[in-house]
């Protein structure tokens, strides 16, 4: 129940957004993977989910080789993703969602999974039949979750899950990843918020021009002086921003 | 029914079904402006089976659905790489090439169009736009409804949950443009003529106005955008002058008031439009008006837990 991504190239035109990248998710890891803006993390992800076509390298999830797929090809092999700034269905209900989350899945468990995310969120389950646009954005990201979770997934990638979030809704997130890592999910982490992000992972990748400049254990990488100076804010002040 | 009612109820039902074929583009976020075009289609198929080998009404209608069907999948399939307001432009200029050739074919009567041999009556249309709107409540129902939705809203989330959003926007435009086909054939033995010139392009407006003021997001707002927009400018015809008449005499004109011109029906019905445009965007019916009522129990459960 391995991810394996080996030399992974995505380029935009003559812009290479990913350089050779390699990377691990082994079963049950909280894995994340920092870097500043324009680090190639997005980029990384996108074609993770199969939005973007690499231009080179391999993308195996589980011994299936998904490089150059669709992104349905990767829901099917248990991939779910939380996409970027929540990216819900404003549209639709509460539920309708949650259904979406489930769109390939054929069999008849579905309802059972979707009522478990409500017993999970009994917010979203008082709100079942409002449209999304209603809720707050924290609920949103836990529906956004909740969706990720009613594809029974063994592999949930979050694409920046706490940006703009308050900072008890980000204790609440990063609670939820812990929780769902502990009942045998994998999760892939992309994050700006180093300092939680590396308290929630077992391991992490420091991205830096589309290259890993680091990997290890996430205590070690929290540990790491040049790190915390480059990530966490441990050492001179960013520059102030032009008035 | 008198033959002015049969006429409206007719033209009703058609605009209905023709309304139905836009909407179920405009469902999965498409603007369809070349609705004029897969009419023309859908008639002239019929008319043209009816008048040179004889068919019967029922087999010219559905060549004609059929035909419309076809070759709107074959549009779709180039045409919806186009986005926005060029894929707009884009239907908007297949209408345009329909028109095109149908007027210089001679096997079509070119400008002099096509007499339809074969008769159909009111009940007809009226039963197809039944059957119709069935088929759209339906279909909106049902996983593929869900997917058209979401598609509908953002086609990039759509995508990561395993939706198939091209083959979901290229199916939607065909059977809406099969639709837009069956009314054309409708049209064609209800009226017993098509001519070309018909068929253009502020016949593509209206239709897409009675989707998007009848309001995009359910199934009953092609019903109601098309009834309202029918029947407004007929309302109209006996609404008018008796307004002229009552304004006139209470400003104390007396005697033979002249009805008023004609044309300020659709200063009405341009008015109607424009004030819908700045009231209710979202159309005349939307998702909340349903939801209204189910937003209620939800909030209300507690509330009774918490009595007894």
């Amino acid at each position: 129940m391995s991810l394996e991504v080996t030399g992974l190239e995505v380029a935009y035109g003559r812009t290479r957004a990913v350089r050779g990248l390699t990377l691990r998710v082994e079963p049950g890891e909280i894995v994340t993977v920092l870097g500043a803006n324009g680090a190639g993390k997005t980029s990384l992800l996108r074609a993770l989910q199969g939005a973007v076509k690499p231009a080179g390298g391999q993308i195996v999830y589980n011994g299936h080789d998904l490089t150059g797929q669709g992104a349905a090809a990767r829901v099917r092999a248990g991939i779910a993703l939380v996409p970027e700034g929540r990216q819900i269905f404003v549209s639709m209900t509460v539920h309708e969602n949650l259904l979406m989350g489930g769109y390939l899945r054929g069999d008849d468990k579905l309802n059972r999974d979707v009522e478990a995310i409500y017993d999970r969120f009994p917010n979203l389950a008082s709100r079942r039949d409002m449209r999304a646009s209603v809720l707050s954005g924290g609920e949103q990201q836990m529906l956004a979750v909740g969706r990720a979770l009613v594809a029974r997934p063994s592999l949930v990638m979050l694409d920046e899950p706490s940006l703009g979030l308050s900072p008890l809704f980000v204790e609440r997130l990063f609670g939820l990843i812990r929780e769902i890592n502990a009942e045998g999910l994998s999760i892939l982490l992309v994050e700006q918020n180093t300092h939680m992000a590396l308290e929630t992972a077992t391991r992490g990748y420091v991205l830096e021009l589309g290259q890993v400049t680091r990997e290890g254990p996430a205590e070690r990488l929290a540990a790491d002086a040049s790190m915390a100076e480059a990530y966490l804010g441990g050492g001179a002040d960013p520059a102030p921003a032009p008035a | 029914m008198s033959g002015y009612w049969t006429g409206i109820v007719t033209i009703l039902a058609i605009n209905v079904v023709f309304a139905y074929g836009i909407y179920l583009a405009v469902a999965t976020g498409q603007l369809n402006l070349g609705g004029a075009g897969f009419q023309a289609l859908g008639a002239y198929a019929a008319a043209w089976l009816c008048f040179e080998l004889d068919w019967s009404p029922a087999w010219t209608i559905a060549a004609g659905t059929v035909v419309a069907g076809v070759i709107g999948m074959g549009i779709a399939i180039p045409i919806l790489r186009l986005k926005g307001v060029y894929l707009v432009l884009g239907t908007f200029a297949f209408a345009e090439v329909v028109a095109g050739l149908i007027l210089n074919s001679e096997t079509l009567g070119g400008a002099m169009g096509l007499p339809v041999p074969a008769y159909i009556e009111w009940q007809v249309p009226v039963a197809a736009a039944v059957a119709c709107a069935l088929l759209v409540f339906y279909l909106m129902a049902t996983r593929f409804g869900l997917a058209v939705r979401s598609v509908h809203d953002d086609d990039v989330v759509a995508d990561l949950m395993g939706v198939n959003v091209r083959g979901v926007r290229v199916a939607a435009f065909a059977l809406g443009a099969a639709l837009a086909g069956l009314s054309g054939g409708l049209y064609a033995h209800a009226f017993s003529y098509v001519e070309i010139q018909g068929f253009n392009a502020s016949l593509s407006i209206y239709v897409l106005l009675y989707v998007l003021l009848g309001g995009a997001q359910t199934a009953w707002g092609p019903l109601v955008g098309a009834a309202f927009f029918t029947l407004l400018p007929e309302a109209m015809r006996s609404f008018l002058p008796a307004a002229k008449e009552a304004i006139w005499t209470a400003f104390g004109v007396t005697g033979d008031i002249s009805p008023p011109d004609e044309s300020w029906r659709f200063v009405v019905l341009g008015a109607a439009v424009i004030a819908m445009m700045v009231f209710r965007p979202e159309g005349l019916v939307t998702r909340d008006t349903f939801a209204f009522p189910r937003r209620r129990s939800p909030a209300a459960a507690p509330t009774r837990e918490a009595a007894e």
